[in-house]
């Protein structure tokens, strides 16, 4: 391969969602380095207090840091999801590959399953999984990870069917290649852009159905914190308009609206 | 009509002066798309806009009905039609002024009538919009406007729906909405490009007859300049939007001044660039290819053994080493389903094809490797057959060491040299190349495996005529230097001519005629064969009418293409010469003086008188 | 004809791909609630539990039965109407889930009812000035809406209209509706947020469709003739896009029962969502068994009439 092969695979890539990530990615390490406070620590006698030089997004209903606990809850909320839309998009593109260059039973198969899973709203399906396994991180992630799966499913089969359906395929099979070379060298190379923001859309979704969850109170259980259940046990917080509530839920808001954002301009001028 | 009070009257019917059009992509910057164009049209006149892709042809055309496309606008100049100032009327006036003053007729009729609704419906919609007649009265006017354009069935045809009709009957329609309301202009937007040659003679008809009865002033935009000789009195030529030469048809067409001018006419003009080997088909050697009763179908097999819904009947085809076989005929005709089952990549069911003496698979899979590598396929689209993710470099190069070649820069050098590309576009990838350099990247990425027979699937029909030229040309100089056989498919029997040996004429999946080249010129020929021939317009102004003299009416109105069932000649239903015999049982193969094989059931005596004069060139 | 009874076969494999997804869920349902770490006789009983009493719960509940025994013994009860008991109030969970999944209905008919009209106005709308200051703002705000998760819209319609405003109640309760006023009240809460959710989607996914048709050949030929905006709208686009838009519509009401989980929660609504919600809160499991169930089958009702729609307009548009 290359050198220009090489720069022009990644320039495939989404450049600016592809930097937010990046971003949270870093704070999500980083964050809880950074905290002034120890998270579960009760450090003033206030609860609910506003923004002051000591602490500057206040305290909670505890009387906890609120910036120590929000970097404490953004880390674990990006990292899990990550690490949901990580397995579910590996299992995804690989899996739609497969059913996309085998076709036939296996494409059959394995598209009636992902049918089967995607036929559960994906809150529902995350309420039952709770419910019979209880609320751990690997079975939020696994859980997740297996909802959003066919959804990557679905992208990346069809990406692999109309790359595999152009002619240069066609051409690189008539040649006698094989079937790895084929798929590295002529698809995978030409999905690439598609497949990323794909994975950014669900990384979107996986932020929004952990919060939720936790927003639920089935989520991310205590001691461990992420957005959601910040926001939950704050609530009572929003009738003095507290930063521990607001803070949190801003949170949310420009973690998924930011990437969409990103990723929406990406569609409409792609390039 | 027009008396409107205190508008000056210009001298002609339409005047551009200084038109400026601009274009933008997404949020990107502003790109003229045309600069500086001024033109008139005399009324009754009929001006053609030539040009190729990206002159701006199309877009001068959509301006002079005020409308620019998303992202394009009018950014300069007058444009006055018929004492309108169209530049200047707000959106209410020029709702009142398109489709009553001036009416436009797309390329593609096709996907302009809405596919929900009626014809008829569509037809009347301007003179009904602009209140010009009752509805009764239009429905009268549409249905005499089918009969005078030689629509079938006229009275009822409006009542069915866009995708019931063929491509050259809803392009008269599209015609018939344009003139409801009887406008003074009438734009023509490359209304005959998406058909076949023998349609577009009935469609181009159709237009000169309504023009002759309704007489308005038209424009005519294309890129062909025989279709220009047949319809147009002047003529303006364009180029990157600017306008290169503009004069009477007769001039710019037998003494263009311009040089472009001069480039579009010699790509226009038949040419023989094969200095033609003479073929000697004694049946001693041993054929690069050959094809032997090749038949190719779907719907699984009835009980004879044949499959149920045939595409190619009994198709033979043997290819000389070193020779340029042409296959050619409409679409549909099964030309290109020979071409992919010759390739590998389309299933057959009956007969059988032999490379260089051995019987080839079927499936591609099933080859052997010598068999893949000195069998190359050129595909019809370049943006296709180009992995955009892979410099040109990298896909000469995977195709040499595949095969076990030594793939140096050197190596690649060469192949790009030998299709006439620098060495520097090595390192591009395929969407920054124009679509002739992507064709020559295909061409170079077959000829690095040293193959015996290249087969080319109308390599040349996506690209401008000049490019095409070139690509022509290029693969004659190839064939000369390299000594490889060529199985040219091809719809342009002007392409065929210049580059072929042999020539296999297909109609609905029969080898109506197989000719030595030189023999296309003097009859006797397949009935098919001839019409075809008459069909692809020429460079003279008389042509057309010499033509629909000639023809015989009954046969025009006949469905396109038969089904392949019955035991009859294909060519039943459009023949003019046919007899009794032909409808029932499949004509023999007769050999003329000159070494055409022909099936008919005429005597290669009948056939050769039956030739109407004026036929030949 | 040939081509209807090839439509009509095309349909059925899609009601039949959609049954065999209900058998699917149905046993994906069971068996993951079944395989329970940890003994629903234990946890129901508590500390006190004597080992008889176990036992005999145990045996009531058909614990000490194999898995596979008890999926028989519960898929011949579905067959014959009998959903279980509630491990926790013990009365039968397909009355309590059937009183809940009325006022889900009335929830989610309400809200559709809102939601469709306003949001296929404003997505047209937003395709016919497509790309003016009117068009970014509606893209906008309609993304940020399908961004968040849908209890950020809920805490803040309650910010907004309950905090701030002092306008309407937080609590949704269905019991004390004495007048239409506090029907209104009390229903406006819910409603409000569940229609921004689905606004949101569906506008989005209309302006697609809209964009679509609007670009198309024909629409630019109509121009041509001097056609009206209006006229080009009524006569030509509406007849083109009627069956992608009820696709629309029955995908964006089957993201509204993502939705109702959330809004019901939030407001304590008491509709089936929130039953459900409790249930898995309780583990009580043939509550959350039937809960599942009902969405699964709401859910796949919905997309099934999707897909039948859109096959009825591809076909449509094959036909042309």
């Amino acid at each position: 391969m290359t050198v220009a092969s090489l720069t022009r695979r990644w320039a495939a890539i989404p450049r600016i969602p592809g930097a937010l990530i990046l971003f949270w990615l870093l704070l999500a390490v980083i964050g809880p380095l950074l905290a002034p406070f120890a998270p579960g620590e009760v450090v003033s006698r206030t609860v609910f207090a506003p923004i002051s030089a000591h602490h500057i997004l206040g305290t909670d209903y505890l009387g906890r840091d609120v910036l120590t606990r929000l970097l404490c809850g953004t880390s674990s909320t990006v990292l899990l999801c990550a690490a949901a839309t990580l397995l579910a998009c590996t299992g995804g593109v690989f899996l739609g590959m497969i059913a996309a260059l085998k076709q036939g039973v296996t494409d059959t198969l394995l598209s009636r399953f992902m049918d089967g899973v995607i036929s559960i709203p994906s809150l529902l399906s995350a309420l039952v999984a709770v419910a019979a396994f209880g609320s751990s991180v690997p079975v939020l992630v696994l859980a997740m990870s297996l909802i959003y799966m066919p959804g990557s499913y679905r992208t990346s089969r069809m990406l692999a069917l109309s790359v595999a359906r152009r002619d240069f395929v066609l051409a690189a099979r008539m040649r006698g290649e094989k079937a790895g070379y084929i798929v590295l060298r002529e698809i995978l190379p030409n999905m690439t852009g598609p497949v990323m923001a794909d994975v950014g859309l669900r990384f979107i979704y996986s932020v929004r159905l952990l919060s939720n969850l936790s927003f639920l109170g089935v989520g991310l259980q205590p001691p461990m914190t992420d957005l959601g259940s910040l926001t939950r046990e704050n609530l009572l917080g929003l009738v003095y308009g507290a930063p521990a509530v607001i803070a949190p839920a801003l949170t949310i808001a420009v973690l998924t609206v930011g990437l969409n954002l990103a990723l929406d301009s990406n569609r409409r001028e792609p390039g | 009509m027009r008396a409107q009070s205190g508008i000056i009257q210009p001298p002609s019917l339409i005047s551009v002066k200084n038109l400026r059009l601009t274009g933008r992509r997404g949020r990107g910057p502003e790109t003229p798309i045309v600069e500086n164009v001024s033109f008139d049209v005399a009324e009754k006149e009929m001006l053609a806009l030539i040009g190729e892709s990206g002159s701006g042809k199309t877009s001068i055309a959509l301006a002079l009905t005020g409308y620019a496309r998303r992202g394009c606008r009018i950014a300069g100049g007058h444009i006055h039609v018929a004492g309108y100032d169209v530049t200047a009327m707000p959106p209410a006036e020029l709702r009142a002024f398109r489709g009553k003053t001036i009416a436009y007729i797309a390329q593609n009729a096709g996907a302009a009538f809405n596919p929900a609704l009626p014809l008829m419906d569509q037809v009347i919609e301007p003179a009904l919009l602009h209140h010009t007649m009752p509805r009764r009265m239009a429905i009268e006017r549409a249905i005499s406007l089918f009969e005078l354009m030689a629509l079938p069935s006229p009275g009822t045809i409006g009542s069915r729906y866009p995708h019931e009709l063929s491509g050259g009957q809803i392009q008269r329609l599209m015609a018939a909405t344009a003139l409801i309301t009887g406008p003074e202009v009438v734009i023509f937007d490359e209304p005959t490009t998406a058909l076949d040659v023998t349609t577009q003679i009935e469609v181009l008809e159709a237009f000169r007859t309504v023009r002759r009865e309704e007489g308005f002033t038209g424009v005519y935009v294309t890129h062909d300049l025989a279709v220009v000789a047949q319809m147009a009195d002047r003529a303006v030529v364009l180029k990157n939007g600017v306008v290169q030469e503009e004069g009477t048809t007769e001039q710019i067409l037998s003494a263009p001044r311009h040089s472009y001018t001069q480039a579009l006419l010699a790509a226009n003009t038949p040419r023989i660039r094969n200095n033609v080997t003479e073929t000697k088909d004694t049946g001693k050697d041993v054929p690069a290819l050959d094809v032997r009763d090749l038949v190719v179908g779907y719907g699984g097999t009835g009980r004879d053994g044949r499959p149920r819904h045939t595409i190619l009947s009994d198709v033979s085809l043997p290819v000389l080493p070193g020779e340029t076989m042409g296959i050619i005929g409409e679409s549909g005709c099964g030309k290109s389903t020979l071409i992919r089952a010759i390739a590998g990549i389309q299933p057959w069911t009956n007969g059988g094809i032999t490379f260089e003496g051995e019987p080839l698979a079927p499936r591609i899979e099933a080859r052997s490797a010598a068999q893949r590598r000195h069998l190359q396929l050129v595909a019809q689209n370049a943006d296709l057959v180009l992995n955009p993710a892979m410099s040109v470099g990298d896909t000469l190069r995977r195709v040499l060491t595949f095969n076990g070649d030594a793939a140096t820069d050197v190596e690649i050098g060469h192949l790009l040299d030998m299709v006439r590309l620098p060495v520097a576009l090595a390192d591009r990838f395929p969407p920054e190349l124009s679509g002739g350099q992507k064709q020559r990247v295909n061409l170079a990425r077959a000829l690095a495996a040293r193959p015996r027979l290249v087969l080319c699937d109308e390599i040349t029909a996506a690209l401008d005529t000049v490019v095409a030229a070139a690509i022509l040309d290029l693969m004659m100089e190839l064939k000369r230097e390299l000594g490889i056989a060529w199985l040219f498919v091809t719809h342009d029997l002007h392409a065929l001519r210049s580059v072929c040996d042999r020539v296999a004429v297909l109609y609905a999946g029969h080898r109506v005629e197989f000719t030595p080249v030189a023999a296309l010129e003097t009859p006797p020929h397949h009935p098919y064969t001839r019409r075809l021939e008459n069909s692809v317009p020429e460079m003279r102004a008389d042509w057309l009418s010499d033509v629909i003299g000639q023809r015989d009416q009954a046969c025009d109105m006949a469905p396109a293409m038969p089904s392949s069932r019955g035991n009859g000649c294909c060519y039943v239903s459009r023949c003019p010469v046919r007899e009794a015999v032909c409808e029932i049982s499949v004509p023999p193969v007769r050999r003329s003086p000159d070494g055409a094989l022909i099936s008919c059931h005429l005597t290669i005596q009948d056939l050769s008188r039956s030739t109407a004069p004026g036929d030949q060139s | 004809m040939t081509m209807n009874a090839a439509l009509i076969r095309a349909i059925l494999r899609i009601i039949g791909a959609s049954l065999v997804s209900l058998v699917f869920v149905t046993i994906a349902v069971f068996f993951i609630t079944a395989v329970l770490p940890g003994d629903v006789a234990d946890a129901l009983l508590g500390q006190a539990a004597t080992p008889d009493a176990v036992a005999a719960l145990r045996h009531s509940l058909n614990l000490d039965k194999p898995v596979l025994v008890r999926f028989v013994i519960w898929v011949n009860g579905l067959l014959h109407g009998d959903f279980g008991v509630s491990l926790i109030s013990r009365r039968p969970v397909l009355a309590m889930a059937s009183e809940r999944l009325i006022h889900s209905l009335l929830l989610a008919g309400v809200t559709a009812l809102f939601a469709v009209p306003v949001a296929l106005v404003l997505g047209t709308a937003s395709a016919i000035f497509r790309n003016t200051l009117f068009d970014r703002a509606v893209s906008l705000l309609t993304l940020c809406v399908v961004s968040v998760p849908e209890f950020l819209v809920a805490t803040l319609a309650v910010f907004i209209f309950s905090v701030q405003l002092h306008l309407l109640p937080s609590l949704a309760s269905i019991s004390d509706i004495h007048s239409i006023g506090s029907f209104l009240a009390s229903f406006s809460m819910p409603v409000t947020t569940l229609a921004c959710v689905i606004v949101g989607q569906m506008s989005r996914m209309t302006r697609a469709v809209m964009i679509d048709a609007l670009g198309s050949s024909w629409v630019e030929m109509a121009v041509l003739k001097g056609a009206s905006p209006a006229h080009i709208i009524l006569r030509h686009v509406i007849p083109n896009v009627i069956a992608p838009l009820f696709n629309v519509i029955a995908l964006s009401l089957s993201y509204l029962l993502g939705g109702v989980v959330i809004v019901e929660s939030v407001f304590h609504y008491p509709g089936i969502a929130s039953l459900m919600v409790d249930s898995v809160a309780a583990r009580d499991i043939p509550l959350v068994q039937i809960c599942a169930l009902i969405f699964c089958a709401a859910y796949l009702f919905l997309t099934t009439l999707a897909d039948i729609v859109a096959l009825l307009s591809s076909q449509r548009r094959h036909a042309a």
